[in-house]
């Protein structure tokens, strides 16, 4: 749509600003970047997420960018991936970095929370079945650790084991030599990180202003 | 009746403590000043008449040996003396041990009487004993020591601040640098002139008889009075174990304001010295703040950066590798003192810089050497300021003005909370977790007074006025240290202030932290603005591919975090269950999940196994089932003078043991086979290590693991085992049953096969 080019119209900011939370301003400059981003078009792919270079020496990238393209972080109870994105799920998926509000009931801190643990739920368990399994957390291990080289494999497999022996424990406590522990659901992952306060770690600074023109002053803001 | 007899053998103690250090004045009848020339203290109008006196004894003594010499000689030759008695030349040690041990008799006492110290505060108690001992020393005649310059600033505070910094738990101190930072200067010099101006203002009150205190001299007051001192903090909030955020809020302040207080202090006594003030010394102070402050730091990083260079090199004299991190530490200090920076900054900076690569280095056994000679070297040096404190407000000369010392205190008060409010507004613009009204409240009633001021105001040159500053300063330090201090922890309850969170330290926190590092920096860069973890992730690159390459030595350097944090994780767990084998409450088969639950099933591989009937199987596999217990059962609350930042380091009584065992040996008649093995494991206790390995033996697809284990974990096993040895021994004398041996015999025989380390194993433990 050619509006996009120029100041959206208030309208659709509105609608945006009420499923995420952002305010306008932040909706503004995120706009600026996903176009920065995806020079100029509407859809982001994969490809414009590679191009950014401080984001290639990161270990779980590939999971990250995936994350972007996964259905279910949408809001929408839809599962699968898809190919591009438009400017909506750019925003919505950013919208899981936001801090809870200063004035929040405990009811709606426990959504954030959970809101937060389910998106890095998702981002473990990538065959969407609904369990993370022992193969999809070595993988998590791995890549954490790929940047080591040579250490990376076996360690890795025995610090999972670890984790996920631990998981076990916590969330099943008593089981027959002959059950099988299927994988980490959604609420064993609940418990395990219940202690983690993952509200107040799981979020980033977006900004009321402008990034390009207040970039030095911000670098030393992250009181 | 055993209450009864501690109680008395506490009290026995205390009066001990205290008669002997009297009788240490008593005796010898000479004046302290001996041993204040010996520390280079530096209350000269005071040393005046005491020394005269001093020397007038000399001459007496020598005197009167001189003539008993010269009688002895004209008359005939003096028997060879037997015993003989001259106490002045261990004076000073003596005296100082003396102080010392008493210091240490006092909170041995107190520990013992826990209803006291459940209500009141340590420092507080401590006080108290100051204020009792000084009263004696005073009654009898004697000149006590003084909390002088020289004595607080070189000899007793570094200890306790080379403890805070090197424990410094730099994560939360990184992530609310800002804060700190805002408290710490903005709220000092708010604090400051607050105090220093309505305190001039208080002066011009007609019939108050201050009339001669001027503007500068009310400001230089302010300026001492104002600082939150870090000793009274540690002191009191140790003990109410508030959550991190606030601890380090309050800590991290006391510890950074540090800078602002030289420096105030420093021009305030120049500016009253000159009588007016221009704008150019106003901007040479704060040039002056910067310079102290970072070149404090600088200085602090400098040495520190020494410190993990010369700790890559000590793989062969282990022995002496806590000392270098004390002096290196020691002489940041000093050098920083030297140039009148701010020695606190250095030795801080010094603490954080080095200890990631020194602890990289060093063996294990240094490392609980450095760990437990800084606790036991603050913890005392913190008992002896609170003593002093004490024996100096009764030996001082006091001038006392009902309006001034009443002004200060609820002109201190007042500024503290206005400050906090202030600027909290302020900061939590920033914020990304706000700080709430309660935070502001514990931050605010949390700003105590203490030692540090005292001492500074002991430096004031201006006799007629100090003694009036450091009665005001005494009562302020008081009134916060008491009142403050004692109702503290009440509030806290009552607020309901989020407490401290036992550490867990699981390895699936530690996995999901990195993980959520790497995600946040990921999405900054994604929105494309630099912000905090982006920063964070740069300086950790530059950290693992430059710094850590010249500072840890051999391979540790490539050491992922993870791993290392793992490999510590093993290790502790080992050495747990080695050294306490056993824990607060009996083992009890809580988690029963093995390694087979969590590995998906496959092919069962040819194993060289002699093969067993089922329903020994059966047994064997409850039996190591049972064995799974939970490692972390026992939590512990966060205490700066207890040795337990790791759990696993308590050490456990004979007695306790044996009491433990007695116990299982009742439950062992009611279960047999069950109950038997948790009691070989509870004493033994190294029983998830056994299981550990021996559920890998199930295992049908990583026996490699145990290669892949470094070979640290595998020599500290078989020493466990060696330990597990004497205790098995002992055990097996108390074993009366003999399905008991039976069952045991039988436990062996099945381990036997398997991979290598598990021979070892169990040959030595076939004793």
């Amino acid at each position: 749509m050619g509006a996009l080019q120029s100041l959206p119209a208030q309208p659709e900011y509105i609608d945006l600003a009420q499923k995420t939370g952002f305010s306008f301003e932040q909706i503004a400059i995120l706009h600026k970047r996903f176009k920065q981003l995806s020079r100029d078009e509407e859809t982001l792919r994969r490809e414009n997420f590679s191009q950014i270079p401080d984001l290639a020496c990161n270990p779980i990238r590939t999971q990250i960018i995936e994350a972007f393209f996964d259905k279910r972080n949408y809001h929408q109870n839809d599962v699968g991936m898809v190919e591009e994105i438009g400017f909506k799920e750019f925003l919505v998926v950013m919208s899981h970095f936001r801090p809870p509000s200063h004035r929040m009931t405990e009811e709606q801190r426990e959504n954030v929370r959970t809101e937060k643990l389910r998106f890095l739920f998702n981002m473990h368990d990538t065959d969407n079945d609904g369990t993370i399994t022992l193969e999809e957390y070595r993988h998590v291990v791995e890549e954490l650790l790929s940047r080591s080289g040579a250490l990376g494999k076996e360690t890795a497999k025995g610090i999972a084991d670890a984790a996920m022996l631990e998981v076990a424990s916590i969330s099943v406590g008593h089981m027959e030599p002959d059950e099988f522990y299927e994988g980490i659901t959604f609420e064993h992952f609940l418990k395990l990180l219940k202690g983690f306060e993952i509200e107040s770690r799981m979020n980033i600074r977006f900004l009321n202003m402008d990034t390009s023109t207040l970039f030095f002053l911000f670098s030393f803001s992250s009181i | 009746m055993a209450v009864f007899l501690r109680r008395s053998s506490s009290r026995a103690a205390v009066t001990i403590g205290v008669l002997l250090l009297t009788t240490s004045f008593f005796i010898p009848g000479a004046s302290s000043d001996n041993r204040d020339a010996a520390r280079g203290g530096s209350n000269g109008t005071r040393g005046g008449p005491g020394q005269v006196l001093q020397v007038e004894k000399e001459q007496r003594n020598s005197s009167v040996h001189q003539e008993t010499h010269t009688n002895s000689s004209a008359d005939h030759k003096k028997p060879f003396p037997v015993l003989s008695f001259n106490y002045d030349h261990v004076r000073t040690p003596f005296e100082i041990s003396l102080w010392i041990l008493l210091a240490l008799l006092m909170k041995l006492g107190f520990h013992i009487i826990p209803r006291v110290s459940h209500v009141v505060p340590e420092s507080c108690l401590l006080i108290v004993v100051g204020l009792l001992v000084g009263g004696i020393i005073k009654a009898i005649g004697e000149k006590a020591p003084v909390l002088g310059y020289e004595l607080f600033f070189f000899y007793l505070l570094p200890p306790i601040i080379l403890d805070a910094g090197y424990f410094l738990p730099t994560r939360h101190f990184m992530d609310n640098i800002g804060t700190i930072l805002v408290f710490a200067v903005v709220g000092t010099l708010w604090n400051a002139f607050f105090v220093g101006g309505m305190m001039y203002g208080v002066c011009q009150i007609e019939g108050a008889q201050l009339a001669t205190v001027d503007l500068l001299s009310c400001l230089l007051f302010g300026s001492i009075v104002s600082a939150v001192d870090p000793v009274a903090v540690l002191a009191v909030f140790e003990e109410i174990h508030i959550n991190e955020l606030l601890h380090i809020l309050v800590f991290g302040e006391s510890l950074l304001n540090d800078a602002v207080t030289v420096v105030l202090y420093h021009l305030f006594e120049e500016f009253s010295h000159a009588g007016t003030v221009t704008v150019v010394d106003a901007f040479l102070g704060v040039v002056c703040f910067f310079v102290v402050s970072l070149g404090g730091i600088l200085f602090g990083a400098i040495y520190g950066l020494l410190g993990a260079f010369t700790s890559r090199f000590t793989s062969h004299t282990r022995v002496i590798e806590p000392l270098f991190v004390f002096l290196y530490s020691y002489m940041a200090y000093l050098s920083a003192e030297v140039f009148h920076l701010s020695g606190i900054m250095s030795l801080i900076a010094c603490g954080v810089v080095m200890r990631p690569y020194v602890e990289a280095n060093i063996s294990h056994k240094s490392y609980t050497t450095i760990k437990y000679f800084l606790k036991m070297w603050s913890s005392v040096s913190e008992t002896l300021i609170f003593i002093f404190l004490g024996v100096s407000t009764v030996a001082g000369p006091h001038a006392w003005n009902w309006t001034f010392v009443v002004f200060t205190v609820l002109v201190c008060l007042v500024s503290r909370v206005l400050g906090v409010i202030g600027l909290t507004f302020l900061i939590n613009k920033f914020r990304i977790v706000k700080l709430t009204k309660k935070d502001q409240f514990i931050v605010a009633y949390g700003g105590l007074r203490g030692a540090i001021a005292f001492s500074l105001g002991f430096l004031v040159t201006d006799s007629q006025m100090k003694n009036m500053f450091l009665t005001a300063i005494i009562t302020v330090i008081f009134f916060t240290v008491f009142v403050q201090g004692m109702t503290i922890r009440p509030l806290v309850e009552l607020l309901a202030v989020k407490k401290k969170k036992e550490s867990k330290r699981s390895i699936n926190e530690e996995i999901h932290t990195q993980f959520l590092d790497h995600l946040l920096t990921g999405i900054e860069d994604i929105c494309g603005h630099y912000g905090h973890h982006h920063w964070k992730d740069k300086m950790n690159r530059f950290n693992k591919t430059y710094v850590k390459r010249w500072l840890i030595a051999g391979e540790r350097s490539t050491e992922p975090q993870l791993i290392s944090f793992y490999n510590k994780l093993e290790m502790k767990q080992a050495i747990m269950q080695v050294e306490s084998g056993s824990s607060a409450k009996l083992p009890t088969p809580e988690s029963s999940v093995s390694m087979q639950n969590v590995q998906p099933k496959e092919p069962v591989r040819q194993r060289a196994i002699p093969s067993i009937s089922k329903s020994r199987e059966q047994e064997i596999r409850k039996m190591l089932r049972a064995n799974l217990q939970k490692t972390r059962q026992r939590l512990r609350s966060y205490s700066r003078h207890d040795l337990l930042i790791e759990p696993f380091e308590d050490h456990v009584s004979e007695a306790r043991l044996r009491k433990q065992r007695a116990e299982m040996g009742r439950r062992v008649s009611v279960h047999s086979s069950h109950l038997v093995f948790t009691e070989h494991q509870a004493e033994s206790g190294n029983s998830p290590c056994r299981t550990e390995h021996q559920v890998f033996t199930y295992d049908t697809e990583c026996p490699n693991i145990q290669t892949s284990r470094p070979p640290d974990t595998v020599r500290l096993l078989t020493e466990s085992h060696q330990r597990t040895n004497q205790s098995a021994e002992l055990q097996e004398l108390s074993a009366k049953e003999t399905d008991i041996e039976d069952q045991q015999k039988v436990s062996r025989c099945f381990s036997d096969p398997g991979p290598k380390s598990d021979q070892d194993r169990d040959g030595s433990s076939t004793s």
